[in-house]
């Protein structure tokens, strides 16, 4: 490990260590906040149990379905809108401004058409991970050098063999970004789309668990939802990682 | 003694269309020029002269307005023919691949045998002296040593006419004499034709047996001169007089356009001086 990963390291047991301490200390009332290490005790004792396997299929599977349909169809999506100047200078201020729009606001709109069921939570990760994907595609496609065209008819290669041996390996790195985006972003909208949507899942066990005032669920439910994403999102950057560094480029 | 005529420019002119309002540009000629079998021409020229787009027009990557251009006795005509090969002066190695496999990309999507591409790419690196680097990745190579896998993916495929758009552009000045030494040698050991696009006249001075000194936009040959240089030579050359005399004459026809190029042309010969 770097230098930099033993100090974020560091940082990270101090601070789970101060909130154990204060914790003990009574400084913090445990109808408030569970010491880490009751958290963690809590978290393996329902794993063990195979409570939670559902919910952990169920809601994982979610965001997997929802990180690939934002990824295949923002993909598509993105170059489609490369293809058409005038459409994307018409969605462009679209893009820019996405993000500012809280889209959980269409929920009931959801819930009207789709009911309780899995689909608009799907949507729900989808809507919010799609645009990520679409914008770094488009940024891919326009950082292609110009040059690659040159080589590629000097190679004389039709438009796939173009498309697919100099563009998509030369746009990759920005498109493995919208990949790192949209699993970041579907996990966020998923989880909470299950707080108000769903009839089970970690989000709706932790909302469950907050209601019934179970604070050693829920914080071993917050935990482990931490973990998994912490875990997924260490593995894509070290991948990230790794690629940037046969490129001599930093990692996005 | 000049060889056959190996490509031919006759009555070429590149005329780029104005878009959204704008009035066309003449970019090229009228340009009636012959590049033999086995020679090394450069062609030098102000900014913006047309010197990369006379390389284009050869290598079929642009269509000429007017006139033909024919390569080995067939019209260029949409792609770029069978035999060509072009270095150009951006970074066009693939930062993905290893260079092994950078140098191989052209080999592998001919269909060539894996034996044989093994042996060729090995031959190629060798010969450009990047053996050692064979696994490493363009991120890691200086950029003289980019262009040099650049030059190796072109050279791996025996073109033979190698067409060069200013391959040294981004280099140091040593760096670029030692990269004209490598493709002098290579030259040599080919026996393929050359077409140098350069900005530097002590390059095109150093590397070529005609020079071309283009004016500037719409580009044409004002003079082509010829070096006389030996075929076994290299970049020691420069500490020759003729080497001096040649530089000093491609100077003497391009300061005029080169001036003309940035807009000078009506300023009094006094204003000038003074600039």
């Amino acid at each position: 490990m770097t230098r930099a990963g033993w100090i974020r390291l560091l940082v990270i047991v101090a601070m789970i260590g101060a909130v154990e301490l204060a914790c003990r200390l009574n400084f913090i009332d445990h109808r408030v906040l569970i010491p880490p290490s009751k958290m963690a005790t809590a978290l393996v004792a329902m794993l063990a149990s195979g409570q939670l396997n559902d919910d952990i299929v169920r809601t994982l599977g979610v965001i997997t379905i929802a990180t690939t349909l934002s990824v295949v169809f923002g993909f598509a999506l993105g170059l489609v809108i490369h293809a058409l100047p005038r459409l994307r200078a018409a969605l462009d201020p679209f893009f820019a401004t996405y993000y500012a729009v809280p889209v959980f606001i269409f929920y009931p709109v959801m819930i009207a058409i789709f009911g309780l069921s899995l689909i608009p939570i799907v949507l729900m990760g989808v809507a919010t991970a799609i645009v990520a994907m679409i914008i770094a595609t488009l940024n891919g496609l326009d950082r292609i050098p110009r040059v690659l065209t040159k080589v590629a008819r000097v190679h004389r290669m039709g438009r796939l063999a173009t498309a697919l041996q100099l563009q998509l390996p030369a746009a990759a790195p920005h498109l493995f970004t919208g990949v790192k985006l949209s699993v970041s972003y579907a996990f966020i909208a998923v989880i909470a789309a299950e707080f108000i949507l769903a009839p089970a899942g970690l989000g709706r066990a932790i909302a469950n668990a907050y209601a019934d005032f179970d604070n050693r669920r829920m914080y071993a439910l917050m935990l482990f939802v931490l973990v998994i994403a912490t875990v997924v999102n260490a593995g894509l950057h070290a991948l990230d990682l790794r690629w940037a560094k046969r490129r001599g480029t930093r990692p996005s | 003694m000049r060889g056959d005529v190996h490509a031919q420019f006759a009555g070429v002119t590149r005329v780029y269309p104005g878009a959204g309002g704008h009035t066309p540009v003449h970019a090229l000629g009228p340009i009636d020029v012959a590049l033999h079998k086995g020679e090394f021409f450069a062609v030098v020229g102000p900014s913006g002269c047309g010197k990369s787009t006379f390389l284009e027009v050869l290598a079929g990557l642009q269509q000429p307005t007017a006139g033909t251009v024919t390569f080995e006795g067939h019209a260029v005509v949409g792609e770029v023919p069978d035999g060509v090969g072009v270095v150009f002066q951006e970074d066009a190695s693939f930062p993905w691949l290893t260079v092994w496999d950078n140098v191989a990309f052209g080999l592998r999507r001919r269909g060539t045998a894996p034996s044989e591409v093994r042996r060729q790419v090995d031959d190629a690196l060798a010969f450009m002296g990047l053996r050692n680097f064979a696994k490493a990745y363009p991120s890691q190579l200086s950029g003289g040593m980019r262009q040099r896998v650049c030059i190796a993916r072109t050279l791996v495929l025996q073109p033979r006419l190698i067409l060069l758009d200013e391959p040294f552009g981004a280099l140091d000045a040593q760096t670029r004499l030692l990269m004209g030494d490598e493709v002098l040698r290579l030259w040599r050991t080919t026996g393929a034709t050359v077409l140098l696009i350069t900005h530097a006249l002590d390059e095109a001075a150093m590397l070529a047996d005609r020079v071309g000194a283009m004016s500037a936009r719409p580009g044409r040959f004002i003079e082509i001169i010829e070096t006389g240089w030996p075929r076994e030579r290299d970049s020691t050359i420069v500490a020759e007089p003729t080497f001096g005399e040649i530089t000093g004459r491609l100077w003497e026809r391009l300061r005029g356009e080169s001036l003309k190029a940035l807009g000078h042309a009506d300023l009094p010969p006094a204003a000038l001086a003074a600039e």
